[in-house]
């Protein structure tokens, strides 16, 4: 009993001083962004946030590109590997390679070579940020490849492939209206994932001049520490808010399956 | 098993794990195209091109001076700065780390308390980046909460010894914010996976809370914990955003020294330093995770 009792204690001090170390400069945010003149408080760096232009299209830019780069990556990813799962599985290895390589080439570096490439990309389709998603869709594919992968892997694929297949269904009708439900809490997991990452990146958008974001929040706090604060505060809370429904999305399935 | 099978696949021409599948066709090749083609342009071309990079000079003719000069002056400083930076916050992130995660794996697993610190670290760990700088600015910067309180309260000038914030020491800080976190998402499954049952087999046994750490629980978690530590360092290696944010003069670290060179700061005559740095940093990283590839099979091998 007495070693139940020393755990608890120490649980307890473990969460107490980490749950400070980690609270503290959220309030410190907090605090910092609603300083107004001669120590009163004020929300004019909160209400700042709407009335910057430059702020809200870099917004957009973002908002946009997460949903695009999700899309992207979908498409590339779910249909070729379930065609690998069923038909060519000698490729299996080469395209798990290829899915976690960005895990071995830091952001900073690819850049050093995407820039040349996004010279050409952008002489060919324009200077809009959305030309990101390019870039982006490459940084989410490790996650989205092990989400996408433990979804297949938890379904008899072959088996549900052969079925629709022996009824004469196309393959397109088999991803779209078999696969595709089956791990759609993979997909929802995968997607998340990315739109926090897209959200989040700052690397490759800054170094290819691209304004998202983080780009500009970092350029505001040059002059305007409060607004950049403000929106990294949001921005912490918002990603939070985004994986913490991550958290349930698992679950709910588990639920329903048991109630069935 | 084995000399069998080449004579059985033999007439029918089928390959070795044709089963139902057969040979695939050329039609079913071209559906992996689209995948092939957009990776190889946007990942495999932009990482060949960094590599061979690294080994040419400004007329493109080869050359091993650009890896030599990473071995002189500033920029070996930086890899040595860089590697220091990663393996002390990975350190210090993975001990920290391991006691978090100890401490909500004990509780409720479908608890708030283990949602709230996983959705937090997950947020933290990956979405960090410039808001963690701007946390720090606000905390302890010239002007922050702490820094504040500090001087008008207790007397004790933040900033007395140096901006410290600005340089090695500040970045040291910062990084544990992300990298304690990270612990959290890569070491609570190994965590999860301590069944009970063998914790009550060393009480029955007459075994105390030590002698279930020293001979369970500690062997049992010493691979991924130690796996953990590379992954730690690989990712405080690879960091930019933080750091980018924070340190706009001067590039300690080596992720900034690119930076100088994708932003123009370049002496003529020096374009591919930048990629031979980037060769650089990739060959560390790859080794961090290399080691650990090793370090995981062996253990699957006494596991089994």
């Amino acid at each position: 009993m007495g070693s139940l009792v020393k755990q608890r204690v120490l649980r307890t001090v473990v969460l107490l001083i980490l749950g400070v170390y980690f609270i503290l400069p959220l309030i410190a945010m907090a605090e910092f962004s609603t300083r107004g003149k001669n120590n009163t408080r004020s929300f004019e760096s909160w209400t700042a946030i709407v009335d910057d232009d430059g702020l809200m299209e870099a917004l957009t830019n973002s908002l946009l590109l997460s949903v695009t780069s999700a899309l992207l990556m979908l498409v590339l990813l779910v249909p070729t590997m379930a065609w690998i799962r069923l038909r060519l599985p000698q490729l299996q290895r080469l395209v798990e390679f290829l899915c976690l390589l960005p895990l071995a080439i830091p952001a900073i570096v690819l850049v050093v070579g995407m820039a040349p490439l996004y010279a050409w990309v952008n002489y060919f389709l324009g200077d809009s940020p959305l030309t990101l998603t390019f870039a982006y869709t490459i940084l989410v594919l490790p996650f989205a490849y092990r989400a996408v992968d433990a979804g297949l892997a938890a379904i008899d694929l072959k088996t549900l492939a052969e079925a629709a297949r022996s009824l004469g269904a196309s393959w397109f009708t088999v991803l779209w209206k078999v696969v595709v439900p089956n791990i759609r809490v993979a997909l929802i997991g995968a997607s998340l994932l990315s739109v926090a990452l897209v959200l989040g990146e700052f690397t490759i958008a800054s170094l290819l001049n691209f304004d998202t974001l983080q780009v500009q929040v970092n350029l505001l706090g040059k002059r305007n520490a409060g607004v950049s604060i403000a929106v990294s505060l949001l921005s912490l809370l918002f990603a939070f808010v985004l994986l913490f429904a991550l958290s349930y999305v698992g679950q709910r399935r588990r639920q329903t399956v048991v109630e069935e | 098993m084995t000399s069998v099978a080449p004579v059985a696949a033999a007439p029918g021409g089928s390959t070795r794990k044709g089963g139902a599948a057969g040979r695939p066709s050329v039609a079913a090749w071209l559906v992996a195209v689209p995948f092939l083609a957009f990776v190889g342009t946007f990942l495999v071309y932009p990482t060949v091109l960094v590599l061979l990079g690294a080994f040419q000079d400004s007329n493109g003719a080869f050359t091993l001076e650009n890896l030599t000069t990473l071995f002189k002056g500033v920029y070996f400083d930086s890899f040595v700065r860089s590697i220091e930076l990663s393996a002390l916050t990975a350190l210090i992130g993975a001990i920290f780390g391991a006691l978090l995660t100890w401490a909500i794996s004990v509780g409720n697993p479908d608890g708030m308390l283990r949602r709230i610190v996983v959705a937090g670290s997950g947020v933290l760990a990956q979405f960090g980046g410039v808001p963690l700088a701007f946390a720090f600015l606000a905390t302890v910067g010239f002007e922050g909460l702490v820094t504040k309180f500090l001087r008008d309260n207790v007397g004790i000038d933040l900033f007395a010894g140096s901006a410290w914030l600005f340089e090695l020491p500040g970045l040291t800080l910062v990084y544990t914010f992300f990298q304690i976190p990270l612990m959290v998402i890569v070491f609570l499954p190994a965590l999860d996976g301590l069944r009970p049952q063998w914790r009550e087999a060393n009480a029955s046994l007459g075994g105390t809370s030590w002698t279930y750490w020293r001979h369970v629980g500690g062997p049992i978690l010493t691979p991924p914990f130690l796996g953990a530590l590379l992954l730690l360092f690989a990712n405080a290696f690879s960091a930019y955003a933080t750091a980018a944010a924070l340190v706009s003069q001067g590039s300690p670290i080596v992720p900034l020294q690119i930076r100088g060179f994708l932003t123009g700061e370049v002496v003529l005559g020096q374009e591919n330093l930048g990629k031979a740095l980037g060769l650089g940093m990739v060959i560390v990283v790859s080794i961090a995770m290399g080691v650990n590839v090793l370090l995981q099979r062996r253990v699957a091998k006494w596991v089994r």
